[in-house]
């Protein structure tokens, strides 16, 4: 009994040793804390990486990640490189998904992650986000031999969206709301809920707009998909996802975010993932840059509401 | 560790808008034990039959009981259930085929009957082995009483081989329970993956698994408790635990 109690007060003490250093603001300009402090005293940062999400974070044909977001990271990390006043700075590269991102961030294993994690209240009140790189709605794509192309044409029908993503619960939600008798399949991951719809297990696969233009892209068949026009969700932020209440991190991020998005580079990198062949397979997404990203690229933003985004 | 403990998430109301979050566990909750339950009458059902086929001597039921088994046990659940779910479709004539895809709960009912059989293996392996940890001697005394050979298996050796093997049967239906998680991958919206979308709506990824873990946990004492009861209550005085 006296260990459990011994072992529970070590927790307590450890639990609060790593939250006292947060209260505190960085008094003077020499003085890290948090990330800052952590990366000049280990030398090193760690990006957390998604190993498939097209083209913002996945692996080549070599294993190595690469895409937009990794990009934008290593954006950040020269400007914590600059900022720190390091000759070198080590860049470790940490696999993570959708189940592991938030405890290896909350654990110090990865200090930024380089993804297209969808920016939202609940989320913020767990994580940071840095300035939005991409907005994105969710759709839905099906076969043209289907010809479906509003919500109202899936009354009905089995369709499939991946299960814990905001995707699932907005169709869930546009389902119970319009009494559209819809037959929600839950899948395990994006791929799996394709081949769903390349099987016919599922008439339409309910996702990010981006995302499925790379699914569709990167089919057997590109010509005999087709996404909808209508959508569940207005255009959502999507950012990169950092540690709460540490703003000296923040700041660093946001500054070489908006130094970014502003200069010719930020819509140089854009056009580099969205409009050319991207590696591995050559494969050309070619969606231009929309009217809200255009606006936000101008006046770089963290929020996590959609209407912020709008263009007037 | 930089990470907000929210204990009051539980109940908050969850995005799919069928309640909180706890209910969206609980919802979880009583599907895993619908699968693991069906699961396991299809693992005891067809393990019992299996296992007293390669103890019986046709050299067919053998054959045939061996091949079960090892077919069953030597692939991983994973790619059993991604074979019920994604390849038999594709193997049968399409009409059915397209059938038993657009069948509603087709979920259920391949995690059910994939579990169950993977589970049934192993519940055969165990009745071949009650069955042939009994004396020969009980088999030659029922025959020479004039038994059949149906008989034989039903009023002698089956009901002690039962009771012999009973506490690792308790252990096959744990493993049963948990391994219905392994369901998730095909669409079965358990404890697991209930907590998986929480932990991916909320971002309080300790309390989702914290609960999930408490639950299975439950859920584990409860049967255990509950074939402790049993074991108790089929014992023969005397007989294996003697007591």
């Amino acid at each position: 009994m006296r260990r459990v109690s011994g072992m529970g007060l070590a927790v307590v003490v450890a639990w609060f040793a790593a939250q006292a250093p947060l209260g505190e603001a960085p008094a003077r300009a020499d003085e890290l804390s948090g990330t800052l402090k952590k990366i000049r005293e280990t030398g090193s940062i760690a990006l957390g990486f998604r190993d498939s999400s097209i083209p913002f974070s996945y692996l080549d044909n070599n294993q190595k990640p690469i895409g937009y977001a990794l990009d934008i990271c290593y954006a950040v990390v020269d400007a914590v490189k600059k900022e720190l006043k390091l000759d070198k700075l080590a860049v470790e590269l940490v696999p993570v998904s959708s189940s592991t991102r938030i405890p290896l961030l909350a654990n110090g294993t990865i200090d930024l992650e380089c993804g297209s994690t969808t920016n939202n209240p609940e989320r913020q009140r767990q994580v940071a986000f840095g300035h939005t790189h991409f907005l994105t709605a969710t759709r839905f794509i099906s076969k043209k031999t289907n010809r479906l192309d509003t919500i109202e044409d899936l009354r009905g029908k089995p369709v499939v969206a991946t299960s814990g993503t905001s995707n699932i619960k907005q169709l869930i939600e546009t389902n119970a709301a319009r009494h559209l008798g819809i037959n929600v399949i839950h899948a395990k991951d994006h791929a799996e809920a394709f081949l769903m719809v390349e099987n016919d297990r599922a008439v339409a696969f309910v996702m990010d707009d981006i995302l499925l233009a790379a699914f569709a892209v990167g089919s057997k068949n590109p010509d005999a998909y087709v996404i909808s026009s209508d959508s569940f969700s207005k255009p959502e932020p999507c950012g990169i996802m950092l540690r709460r209440d540490d703003p000296a991190f923040k700041k660093v991020v946001d500054e070489a975010t908006s130094a970014l998005y502003r200069s010719p580079e930020g819509p140089k990198l854009y056009d580099k993932w969205f409009m050319q062949k991207i590696p591995p397979r050559g494969l050309d997404l070619n969606v231009p840059m929309g009217a809200e990203l255009k606006h936000e690229f101008a006046n770089p933003s963290d929020s996590s509401d959609p209407d912020a985004y709008k263009v007037m | 560790m930089n990470y907000h403990w929210n204990w009051h998430i539980f109940f908050e109301p969850s995005p799919n808008g069928t309640g909180t979050y706890l209910d969206m566990l609980l919802s979880g909750l009583m599907v895993t034990i619908v699968t693991s339950l069906a699961a396991w009458v299809i693992a005891l059902a067809t393990g019992a039959i299996v296992g007293v086929m390669r103890t019986l001597p046709s050299k067919v039921a053998n054959f045939f009981g061996f091949c079960y088994v090892e077919f069953f046990r030597n692939m991983p659940l994973l790619v059993q259930l991604f074979l019920w779910f994604f390849v038999l479709p594709e193997l049968l004539p399409h009409a059915w085929g397209l059938w038993l895809k657009q069948l509603p709960n087709a979920p259920f009912y391949t995690a059910a009957i994939g579990t169950g059989l993977f589970m049934s293996a192993r519940v055969a392996e165990q009745t071949r082995a009650g069955i042939n940890s009994l004396p020969r001697g009980q088999k030659m005394a029922a025959t020479a009483l004039g038994l059949r050979t149906a008989q034989v298996y039903r009023y002698v050796l089956l009901p002690i081989s039962f009771r012999i093997i009973l506490p690792p049967l308790t252990s096959e239906f744990l493993s049963t329970i948990k391994n219905t998680s392994v369901a998730l991958t095909i669409g079965l919206i358990e404890l697991t993956a209930e907590a998986r979308a929480m932990q991916e709506f909320s971002f309080q990824v300790f309390e989702a698994f914290t609960a999930a873990t408490v639950l299975y946990l439950l859920i584990n004492i409860v049967v255990v408790i509950a074939m402790h009861f049993v074991e108790r209550r089929v014992a023969i005085p005397g007989y294996i635990s003697g007591k």
